[in-house]
């Protein structure tokens, strides 16, 4: 197994920077793309990708790896620079986003990318694969653990909850699921969109076990996913308070870069803020 | 009249099934006593999935379970697997290709007294217009455990339409089912009757009451209306020249759709559709709900005539 696993704080923490300046580049090289999703993601996409799960780079559809289901989709960027600073495939491709005859569409598909092991992108879906493959786990008899990450918005989709109430029914504590908790969905705040709160406390009384992070200490996200992978008898919910576009100050805590690419000076700038 | 319910079919199938592959699942979504997978429940209860009344869930859980190796049947009545799922049968199923099986039983306005909420008479339309999605619909309980076992076999997304009543045997248990390929059930010279589902005996029973007229019909069997048996449905059309296409589905996007779109760019011929006139079914007895939607022998027999004064 050739996979570059990371132990220290520090140099997670520089692998998340690194990643950030991935994303930042991509997306301004296709032009679009949703920058604040995948920002307030990364720390924990990077804590599993380079710490947390058990993976092979060289070997994607390994049927004893863990799996992971980016059920907000639209953060794929994230996805893409962990995998291709993972080895899955070569960084240069990460040039290629969105455009024409290159596998990096828009949103992860997993017949294109290797790495990837669900499509997603009509938000509310993934969660219910994540679901189905924690079953496919335990019918198996196998040792993987699935890892999903969800958005708040994308917790307004009632499948959602469907299959949150399906996971603690078959008890699949082989499932680690991570709410991206920024607050801000495309339009707005979510709490004046549709209020999801209290969240936690929803994901406890539909029978998970929660853990409540910082979801930018990587000590933390660490701690917790590790403690999370051990649990036994429930799914488990890492409610991971986050900040939309996180390192990228004039992305931060705002809908406006939801969905916009940066621009040549904004790039700059956010280069500078993540060297 | 000798028959059963091509749901019937499915039960007995995904069974035989399950035992020759240890990796077929089947999911039901609170339904499973109608949708017939209760023996199969029996016999392997730890790969059955009871997924309560969420079916967009129930998808996506397929769907999941596929990427794993799995051979999913999900299976709930077909306006609960069709319309009400369109978007997780699109992006969780038939975009990524994965192995899932859906098995819409209580098809049609045979449904019955359920009503229109119950009656699905779009769901050809919406799977057929999905890429990646085969869509097949079984004629008799034979062919519907044929074409179920057929279905674990293939690797990819199907969708299976089955009935709730039971409809008149047309074949037998030595049946095999050749995947995408229509079935010439008839031979005739005046005029082509495509037929599925339930209406190919309607078709059959038609037939005979043309023969009786002097006008010799033949009559094909698509149990697939996608991919569609292009060179089949060709050659069955030209060899009368003139084709009726019967189905218990709306005349769009179903069989009639399939079959004039082949005929538009291959081989112009006179055709009449026999099918659900745009239009929402009603609670009532099968065979009225047949009769008064104008799914019966006698309506087939009135489309060949108009169709044969147009060749
Ligand atoms: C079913 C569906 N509806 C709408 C969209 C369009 N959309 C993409 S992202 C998004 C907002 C998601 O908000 P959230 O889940 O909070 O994601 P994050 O803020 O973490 O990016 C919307 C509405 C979609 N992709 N899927």
């Amino acid at each position: 197994m050739n996979r570059k696993r990371l132990e220290s704080i520090q140099d997670l923490e520089n692998q998340a920077k690194a990643i950030r300046r991935d994303i930042m580049m991509m997306i301004h090289q296709a032009g679009s793309g949703h920058p604040g999703g995948s920002l307030s993601a990364t720390d924990i996409v990077t804590a599993l990708y380079f710490n947390v799960m058990n993976i092979d780079p060289e070997n994607p559809r390994w049927e004893d790896r863990d799996r992971f289901v980016l059920s907000k989709g639209h953060a794929a960027p994230v996805l893409y620079a962990a995998l291709a600073e993972s080895g899955y495939f070569q960084k240069e491709d990460l040039k290629h986003l969105r455009e024409i005859d290159q596998h990096l569409q828009g949103h992860p598909d997993m017949k294109g990318t290797p790495g990837v092991d669900m499509t997603t992108g009509s938000l509310g879906q993934g969660i219910s694969a994540a679901v189905g493959i924690a079953l496919a786990g335990k019918l198996d008899q196998k040792e993987y653990i699935v890892y999903a990450v969800i958005g708040d918005g994308e917790s307004q989709e009632g499948q959602v909850w469907e299959a949150v109430m399906a996971a603690a029914h078959f008890k699949l504590d082989n499932l680690v699921t991570i709410l991206d908790h920024n607050r801000i969905q495309l339009v707005g705040p979510c709490c004046e969109i549709m209020s999801v709160e209290p969240a936690a406390e929803k994901f406890k009384a539909f029978g998970w076990h929660v853990i409540e992070i910082d979801g930018h200490n990587m000590e933390e996200i660490v701690k917790a996913l590790t403690e999370a992978k051990a649990y036994k008898g429930k799914p488990v919910m890492i409610v991971a308070k986050t900040v939309k576009g996180k390192g990228v100050s004039f992305m931060e805590n705002t809908a406006a870069w939801h969905g916009n690419a940066p621009g040549d000076e904004d790039l700059q700038r956010a280069l500078a803020e993540l060297a | 009249m000798a028959g059963k319910a091509t749901r019937d079919g499915f039960g007995v199938g995904v069974l035989e099934a399950g035992k020759k592959n240890g990796n077929v699942v089947v999911l039901d979504a609170d339904v499973g006593s109608s949708t017939r997978v209760k023996n199969f429940m029996k016999e392997f209860p730890e790969r059955f999935f009871e997924m309560g009344i969420a079916e967009s869930n129930m998808v996506g859980v397929a769907a999941g379970l596929a990427t794993c190796g799995k051979i999913p049947f999900a299976s709930t009545f077909a306006v609960f697997a069709s319309s009400r799922v369109a978007d997780q049968l699109r992006n969780s199923v038939a975009y990524p290709k994965l192995n899932v099986k859906i098995a819409a039983t209580h098809a049609g306005i045979t449904v019955g007294p359920d009503g229109a909420t119950h009656q699905s008479v779009e769901d050809i339309a919406i799977l057929r217009s999905i890429p990646n999605f085969t869509v097949i619909v079984p004629c008799d309980y034979y062919e519907a455990k044929a074409a179920v076992e057929a279905a674990a076999e293939y690797n990819g997304p199907v969708y299976l339409r089955l009935t709730r009543g039971a409809v008149p045997f047309v074949f037998d248990e030595k049946y095999q089912f050749e995947w995408g390929k229509v079935v010439p059930l008839r031979d005739g010279q005046d005029v082509t009757i495509f037929a599925t589902g339930v209406m190919v005996d309607q078709a059959l029973k038609a037939a005979e009451i043309l023969e009786t007229e002097g006008i010799s019909a033949h009559v094909v069997n698509v149990h697939t209306l996608k991919p569609l048996d292009l060179e089949g449905v060709i050659r069955a059309a030209q060899k009368t020249g003139a084709v009726i296409t019967a189905e218990e589905h709306s005349i769009y996007g179903g069989l009639g759709s399939a079959i004039a779109e082949v005929l538009a760019e291959n081989a112009s011929l006179p055709m009449q559709r026999v099918g659900i006139k745009d239009t929402f079914g009603e609670s009532g007895e099968p065979d009225e709900l047949m009769e008064k939607y104008g799914l019966v022998d006698k309506n087939i027999v009135e489309a060949v005539h108009v169709v044969l004064k147009r060749k």
